[in-house]
């Protein structure tokens, strides 16, 4: 079992995470990381799509034809979606008007048909769950790394508006970190994400760097990032 | 050549059998969650309409005693809006529209208010916009409590002169760093007010079924 599942976990979560290595969902990842919450927020939503299209398209495919394949994924992916969204607005509506804003912007995710190319459509549906699920879990945990950063720096605040998500009862886990803060605004900007983004990314692969000179004192080689 | 046509003609009807189910599953859900989304954006809708309106204070069924108003230049709407009027035992209460402000920081901010028959403000919320987060934003109640001080407000009380952010004589506080969207949404309430005023009785009628 964990020979085979441990490489993805590993896979998803640090050595090809989407919003590092791959850099892939930029768009959607820029874009909704001005606060922690809102990071949570579309991390969540990617999980559950990521999860679900993953499994599908594990399922189905043999019966996928070779040549269409892209075609169909987009089917499949932009059904889930609607589906999700819908469901979401009829049953959980509380949670649809806060995360609502998000779920179209999945479909602009191309993790997720990368995903699905580059593993599920070539894997059984087991570990093409774990593999969504830990994709899923490595940009939610990228997204909610950058938002933190950007919320801290822009306003001062961690997890501020938690009890959008969370209920009332989750008002008071909002954290003052500056008091009398008077905010720096281009964190909460979309250069804020761009330079954010690429501090993560240089830290992760600063901590690469340092572990592969470990290993290898000799002949350390750190994988040039291929975009 | 037959080989190369039926090889397309199967990847043809694959997709075409993809898309039919695919498809279908949506509809599905579509038609199984329509009737629920409807009761809940009524449910919000209604949640929004009582945060101005005290819902004790109306007995009518406020979601279909309509009206709806076409294009307004007071109110900067660019295609009909409805405006919800709340009336207890047939007596007009107050009246429900939104609102545009055109000039915010960056772009339209979308306001809903309330105005009570005797012309005060029930009311203002903002419903949607742009603004700078961290500052102009400050309009919204999620951020902060400064659209609740035009509650009871009215083109009496104050006197018109004092319908302006304290940076041009008036009485509304503005933000540090962002004069531009308070400037907007105080211009916004006080054109809606002379639009109520001017209007009042035609928004209350009701127009025989």
């Amino acid at each position: 079992m964990n020979a085979v599942y441990g490489p993805i976990i590993r896979e998803g979560l640090w050595k090809n995470n989407p919003a590092l290595v791959q850099l892939l969902g930029l768009c959607p990842l820029l874009a909704v990381s001005n606060t922690t919450i809102n990071g949570l927020g579309l991390g969540l939503a990617t999980i559950l799509t990521l999860v679900a299209s993953n499994g599908l398209v594990s399922l189905l495919r043999h019966q996928i034809p070779d040549e269409a394949r892209l075609p169909v994924f987009m089917i499949i992916i932009a059904s889930i979606v609607t589906i999700i969204e819908l469901s979401m607005n009829a049953w959980f509506h509380e949670l649809y008007l806060i995360l609502g804003i998000f779920i179209p912007l999945i479909v602009t995710n191309c993790a997720i048909i990368g995903r699905v190319e580059a593993f599920a459509a070539r894997n059984p549906v087991g570990p093409s769950i774990v593999d969504g699920l830990m994709m899923g879990l490595g940009f939610t945990a990228v997204l909610v790394l950058l938002g933190a950063m950007r919320e801290v720096i822009g306003q001062g605040t961690l997890l501020s508006e938690a009890h959008l998500m969370f209920g009332e009862s989750a008002s008071q886990l909002t954290i003052v970190v500056f008091e009398e803060y008077r905010g720096f605004l281009m964190a909460l900007l979309p250069p804020g994400a761009f330079i954010g983004l690429g501090l993560i990314v240089a830290l992760k692969n600063a901590i690469d760097a340092k572990q592969s000179i470990k290993q290898v004192p000799v002949n350390s080689t750190t994988k040039p990032i291929s975009a | 050549m037959t080989v190369l046509n039926t090889s397309i003609l199967r990847v043809g009807l694959m997709l075409a059998i993809f898309a039919i189910v695919a498809t279908s599953l949506v509809a599905i859900t579509e038609d199984n969650t329509r009737d629920k989304i409807v009761e809940n954006e009524k449910k919000t809708l209604l949640a929004a309409i009582n945060a101005l309106v005290d819902s004790n204070d109306y007995n009518n069924d406020i979601i279909t005693d309509i009206l709806i108003l076409p294009k307004t230049k007071r109110l900067n709407t660019r295609e009909n809006s409805i405006v919800y009027r709340a009336r207890k035992d047939n007596q007009p209460i107050a009246a429900v529209f939104t609102t545009i402000a055109p000039n915010g920081y960056s772009g339209k901010i979308k306001l809903l208010i309330g105005v009570n028959y005797d012309g005060s403000l029930a009311g203002v919320r903002v419903i949607s916009h742009k603004e700078t987060p961290g500052l102009g934003d400050k309009i919204d109640l999620k951020k902060a409590d400064w659209i609740l001080q035009f509650n009871n407000l009215s083109l009496i009380v104050p006197v018109e002169s004092k319908w302006k952010v304290k940076k041009d004589g008036g009485q509304f506080d503005q933000f540090t760093g962002a004069t531009i969207t308070p400037r907007a949404v105080v211009k916004a309430i006080k054109n809606a007010l002379y639009f109520f005023e001017k209007n009042r009785d035609d928004l209350f009628k009701v127009i025989d079924e």
